[in-house]
């Protein structure tokens, strides 16, 4: 695949008067107005799954910053998604500020606590990252159960959430007002996390994934970015939270157990380790898959889960956005040596 | 003071299930430093082949030695099939397996035996002369059990050439292959083992906390509690974690936190130990040449 990159330099090339990344951006533009339209042609209920997507992309996105580009194995990142829901949603019960308030202080909560978690994670590496983080995934629900907690958390019970409906004047009733306002959250922390990812950031954080000996020579401080990452990662996943708490129109304990955080897992996995695009990918698979094998057996979601993410690691590491890559790359190759000259 | 000598007691009755789960865990660990995450869910199907062989009328004991005969071959299976292609891939991919063969194994289970609870009986009668106010029978049998099995593991692994070979396998697997040991088997065994030591912590724990697809979620981080307490890579030292760990949640269950954060303080410990003595009390302090 390198190979092909090399000898063609993508940029240079044209196909049919465009170069590739231009035909990139009109991909791009293309994906942005069907999710424009997309909300007008759905049922309510496809709309809300449409929602949902948008919230594990963001999740996946902040994830893979973590995990694929950084190098450090969450197995954990549940418990940040609770955080950030549950900031929104005691926020909502217990002060009177608008739901689109509680967003960026879920954002905040979250990177605060992520960077506090990454401080002394940066003592821990490969398995032993994943087992502290595996940890906390698992007591997740245990502590927001947490009798002492009860009067914010609502204990067991959870906290209900009144729906946000649209601002007075548009022609849009909650669902679809809902959408838009993750899509109006998604698209700038797509748009930035690409940059920090493409740039000097983000070379410094595969950097330190793959050697961070050589990193630290080089000047890069390791313990600063990994932290640093840890805590973005978790705001990602916090803001993705906090709205998917106002989707749900629903907190409780049992909803952020160990099997969220493996289904983000599974999402970076089939979607494309260290791939931005594969945050979309991994999102419509962890939405969609369980709710069609779910009406195969109670037991299926979770076994599909299993076979699929040994199977992606045996047969396609780089998940399905490194199929696509990779089909492109073959496509415009194709197409560049059918051009006379 | 009475009601603190029975959590202890009874901890170190639930330190020896969390012993065998850090023990099969160390194994694997030291031959080839993967952190099994499917660990629990092996030893929880193993269980689930000891119901089965109970409900078809076999006498507890047979059943018990044809489950460790089972629990053996899988392991070594699971080695041979999954996990070999991975053994030299990076963590996470390594990780990612790991949690497959997790989820794989739970939802058989939840297939084949359905997701209701179900009992499992005790070996042990519950008016044995061995029972007492501070020790159920079945407590102090299951730390006899868990004894006797580590003991075995022990003596196989000190006293007989096969556990020789597997140790050198593990420790250097270079030279072993140049002395002419298997060393792809011996890790395979070493899963085998694994596999064996956990399905006993999984007959011994189901009649406590009863034979459901998820029994093993909270034992198995206690497991790596205990492992990391003692220091992964030391089996006497895993073995001595699992019995510390079992009496420290018994103690801060009744006395601290309540029962509702136990699994909090398994967190706590893990996150703790990582912090402040990476290697365990008695595990081997590892320096990297740069």
């Amino acid at each position: 695949m390198t190979t092909v990159e090399t000898s063609h330099p993508a940029a240079a090339r044209q196909y049919a008067g465009l170069s590739l990344r231009s035909w990139r951006m009109v991909g791009i533009a293309a994906l942005l107005a069907v999710a424009c339209v997309l909300p007008f042609s759905l049922s309510s209920y496809h709309l809300f799954q449409a929602t949902q997507v948008l919230v594990y992309a963001m999740v996946l996105l902040g994830l893979n910053m973590l995990t694929g580009f950084n190098g450090q194995i969450s197995l954990g990142h549940g418990a940040f998604y609770a955080i950030g829901a549950y900031t929104a949603a005691i926020l909502l019960d217990k002060t009177g500020i608008p739901y689109w308030a509680t967003i960026p202080v879920a954002g905040l909560v979250c990177l605060v606590a992520g960077f506090l978690f990454g401080r002394p994670a940066l003592r821990l590496e490969g398995h032993y990252l994943a087992l502290a983080t595996f940890a906390l995934a698992v007591a997740t629900p245990q502590i927001l159960k947490y009798k002492h907690l009860e009067p914010w958390t609502g204990g067991v019970q959870g906290i209900i959430i009144s729906k946000a409906d649209a601002p007075a004047g548009l022609p849009l009733d909650s669902d679809q007002w809902l959408y838009f306002f993750c899509l109006a959250w998604i698209v700038p922390l797509f748009v930035v996390g690409w940059n920090l990812l493409r740039g000097r950031t983000g070379r410094a954080m595969v950097a330190i994934r793959d050697h961070p000996m050589a990193a630290a020579t080089m000047g890069i401080d390791t313990a600063l970015y990994k932290s640093l990452t840890f805590g973005v990662s978790a705001m990602y996943t916090g803001i993705a939270g906090a709205l998917g708490a106002l989707v749900a129109q629903f907190v409780s304990p049992d909803s952020f157990g160990f099997f969220l955080s493996i289904s983000f897992l599974v999402g970076i996995v089939i979607g494309g380790i260290a791939s931005i695009s594969g945050a979309v990918f991994g999102a419509i698979f962890i939405e969609f898959v369980p709710n069609i094998a779910d009406q195969i057996s109670k037991a299926a979601p979770w076994a599909i889960y299993g076979i699929f993410l040994i199977a992606f690691m045996y047969l396609m590491p780089m998940g399905v956005a490194g199929v696509v890559r990779f089909a492109a790359a073959r496509f415009a190759r194709l197409a560049g040596e059918r051009r006379p000259g | 003071m009475q009601a603190l000598m029975h959590q202890v007691l009874s901890g170190l009755a639930n330190g020896g299930i969390y012993a065998s789960v850090a023990l099969a865990l160390v194994m694997i660990y030291q031959a080839t430093h993967h952190v099994n995450f499917a660990q629990g869910e092996m030893a929880m199907f193993s269980t689930y082949v000891c119901w089965m062989l109970l409900q078809a009328g076999l006498p507890y004991w047979i059943a018990f030695i044809l489950t460790l005969g089972f629990a053996f071959i899988a392991g070594v299976a699971i080695e041979r099939i999954i996990v070999r292609p991975v053994e030299q891939a990076p963590v996470l991919t390594v990780v990612a397996v790991f949690i497959g063969l997790l989820l794989i194994i739970n939802s058989l289970a939840g297939w084949l035996f359905s997701y209701t609870i179900k009992a499992f009986p005790s070996p042990f009668p519950s008016n044995a002369w061995y029972g007492s106010p501070f020790m159920s029978p079945h407590e102090v049998g299951m730390i006899f059990v868990t004894m006797v099995v580590l003991a075995l593991v022990f003596a196989f692994f000190r006293f007989t050439p096969l556990g020789l070979a597997m140790r050198a396998a593990a420790q250097n697997p270079v030279s072993s292959r140049l002395v002419g040991i298997r060393v792809g088997w011996m890790l395979a065994m070493g899963w085998g083992l694994a596999g064996l030591i956990g399905s006993v912590a999984g007959m011994m724990a189901a009649p406590i906390v009863y034979l459901d697809p998820n029994m093993m979620g909270g034992i198995l981080l206690y497991g790596f509690a205990a492992a990391l307490v003692g220091g992964i890579d030391n089996p006497w030292g895993a073995v001595l974690g699992g019995f510390i760990v079992g009496v420290l949640e018994n103690v801060a269950g009744a006395y601290v936190v309540g029962t509702e954060l136990k699994l909090t303080v398994a967190l706590v410990i893990i996150i703790g130990v990582l912090l402040v003595k990476p290697s365990g009390l008695f595990g081997r302090v590892l320096v990297t040449r740069v």
